[in-house]
């Protein structure tokens, strides 16, 4: 089989992973954009997710149940990482990395639960437990094919999160992250925002992890590894493209989704192209950071013409 | 209205830094009180209105918003009782967030937020006519960001905002000094409508004497942390600057040092 044959057969599975991730890359979107904070505690949290989605099914919780608790347990890794950043004033960065770490043991903790020592790697088969999304029906036909779900899954995600940001507690939230001393002017509870928004966020990645989970057949303790930067990579694709025609803010949601798919269509390409997958977290930063630095060259070199606060002062 | 009593701030106690920015400030403003505010470089102007509107808590002393005592309220709870603009035109409006999103956020200032919409068909037609009132047409372009706006039109924004819902006392903190002289006089117009039109008890930073003296029933002048003249009535209706300096030195025994309040 030739390159491109191999690249297209390859190809379903990238796309079932982007998805995966882009619902991921909705939650750093939620911290990193609307909130204005760097948050860190995702690469614990999406672990936890994928750790209590796992033990919680191989002990005979229906699935459904099994997701909900994942996500309610990535809520309160994202509340831990508020209350260290509202109540005891650490910095958001260090907040994200403190939980992150302590989630590491936890992530253990959980994967080791009725075996009594602590677990990395956690299997869970298809065939033996009713999973909502697995990699081996990529290429089956029909409602079994892990891409349907996927879709539907994070369609009625954008559209609750679209519809809740339009909402009262939603646009303070966006206040919060837009200007806080205006937003406590006007009677908000910035510190309150800030870790809704947190829980909020991590909620959505602990549901991602699950999500992974589920698909590749097991839980590790090291699948979150570098995930704020996948993230990261995923959002930062999605505007770089999409920015001049997905406005609306249910658009730049997808566009989250869109770029995680097509960082992993990449990954797989290059992949392809002879790089070693030993290099591939070398080469995300590497991307993530170049794109990062596009705005900030821009505003220095091409906004003459543009005046800041301090020219009206 | 408003009742200060006895505030003390010390900013950097006990390192070389030290600044006793507000030193027992005691201040009544009655209901319907336009009061401006002068003093030197380091008087205490900024850090009175802070302290009002709680961005820290202050070291001893009350304040009474209205009979209730708001001294150990954090900022986000007595922001239901003021409206306040900032002499940044940054500081007052959300810059990612479109007008009337903004103009939203105001309306539910001390309300409950919830998860209703977060504006309604009638206030978007509210807002325009508002925004109407402030002739500068931003009602055809409501749905702006208002980072794309000028800081004139933020200042006029922010404004509109603190009035939205009637606050028990309007801050005004040096809010047109950052502003050209022309955009300035004109918020400044705007400020004394929406002051009139809503009977709102107001206190005016202002670094411009002249402006201290035309605007408001009342006038104070602070030094070192505590109000030094105050002058009310038919009084401050003959005042000039060359008396209101004269007054200063008496009261406080010092030169008046404010190089933007003397060339203003």
């Amino acid at each position: 089989m030739g390159f491109f044959g191999s690249l297209i057969n390859a190809m379903p599975g990238a796309v079932g992973q982007g998805i995966i991730w882009g619902i991921m890359a909705i939650g750093v979107y939620i911290t990193f954009r609307v909130l204005d904070i760097a948050d860190l505690t995702v690469d614990g949290s999406l672990c936890t997710g994928g750790a209590v989605c796992v033990i919680m099914t191989l002990s005979g919780a229906p699935m459904w149940l099994a997701l909900l608790v994942a996500v309610i347990a990535g809520m309160a890794a994202g509340l831990a990482t508020g209350l260290f950043q509202t109540v005891c004033g650490i910095p958001a960065i260090l907040a994200g990395i403190l939980t992150q770490l302590g989630l590491y043991s936890v992530n253990l903790r959980i994967m080791g639960i009725g075996t009594g020592g602590g677990k990395a790697n956690l299997p869970i088969s298809v065939d033996k437990y009713n999973l909502l999304v697995s990699s081996r029906y990529l290429t089956s036909v029909g409602i079994r094919n892990p891409l349907v779900a996927l879709t539907i899954i994070t369609a009625v995600l954008i559209v609750v999160i679209y519809w809740f940001f339009g909402r009262e507690i939603g646009c303070a939230m966006r206040a919060t992250g837009s200007n806080p001393n205006m937003s406590r002017a006007q009677g908000i509870n910035t510190d309150l925002m800030k870790v809704l928004g947190l829980m909020f966020s991590n909620g959505l990645v602990a549901f991602s992890g699950a999500l992974l989970a589920q698909y590749q057949g097991f839980s590790d303790v090291n699948m979150g590894r570098g995930a704020i930067v996948i993230g990261l990579a995923a959002v930062i694709i999605g505007e770089v493209i999409f920015e001049k025609i997905f406005r609306n803010f249910a658009l730049k949601l997808m566009a989250c989704v869109f770029g995680a798919i097509i960082y992993y269509i990449v990954i797989q390409i290059v992949l392809r192209l002879g790089l070693s997958t030993d290099d591939l977290k070398l080469l995300t930063a590497l991307v993530v950071a170049l794109f990062l630095s596009v705005p900030y060259w821009k505003k220095r070199h091409f906004s003459k013409s543009k005046k800041g606060g301090a020219a009206n002062a | 209205m408003l009742k200060i009593e006895n505030v003390t701030k010390v900013f950097n106690a006990g390192t070389v830094n030290e600044k006793v920015a507000l030193n027992g400030l005691s201040l009544h403003l009655n209901e319907g009180d336009f009061c401006t505010v002068i003093g030197g470089n380091g008087a205490g102007k900024s850090t009175m209105l802070n302290a009002i509107a709680g961005v820290w808590g202050v070291d001893e002393g009350n304040i009474i918003i209205d009979g209730q005592d708001v001294t150990k309220l954090p900022e986000f709870k007595r922001a239901s009782f003021l409206g306040r603009v900032f002499q940044d035109p940054m500081m007052g409006t959300a810059p990612t967030m479109q007008i009337v999103e903004n103009l939203a956020l105001a309306a539910r200032r001390g309300k409950k937020r919830t998860l209703r919409p977060s504006i309604s068909k009638a206030e978007i037609e509210e807002f325009r006519d508002k925004l109407a009132m402030l002739d500068l047409g931003l009602e055809n372009r409501m749905t702006t960001k208002v980072g794309l706006l000028s800081g004139g039109q933020r200042q006029a924004i922010t404004l509109l905002m603190a009035s939205l819902r009637q606050p028990k006392v309007l801050l005004l903190d040096e809010h047109t000094a950052a502003l050209d002289p022309k955009t300035a006089a004109k918020v400044l117009e705007l400020s004394d409508r929406i002051v009139e039109d809503n009977n709102l008890t107001t206190l005016m930073v202002t670094h411009n004497m002249r402006d201290a003296i035309a605007h408001g029933n009342r006038l104070i002048m602070l030094n070192n942390g505590r109000v030094v003249l105050d002058i009310a009535g038919e009084d401050k209706k003959k005042l000039t600057v060359s008396d209101l300096l004269q007054r200063f030195s008496v009261a406080s025994g010092e030169e008046f040092v404010n190089d933007r309040a003397l060339l203003g």
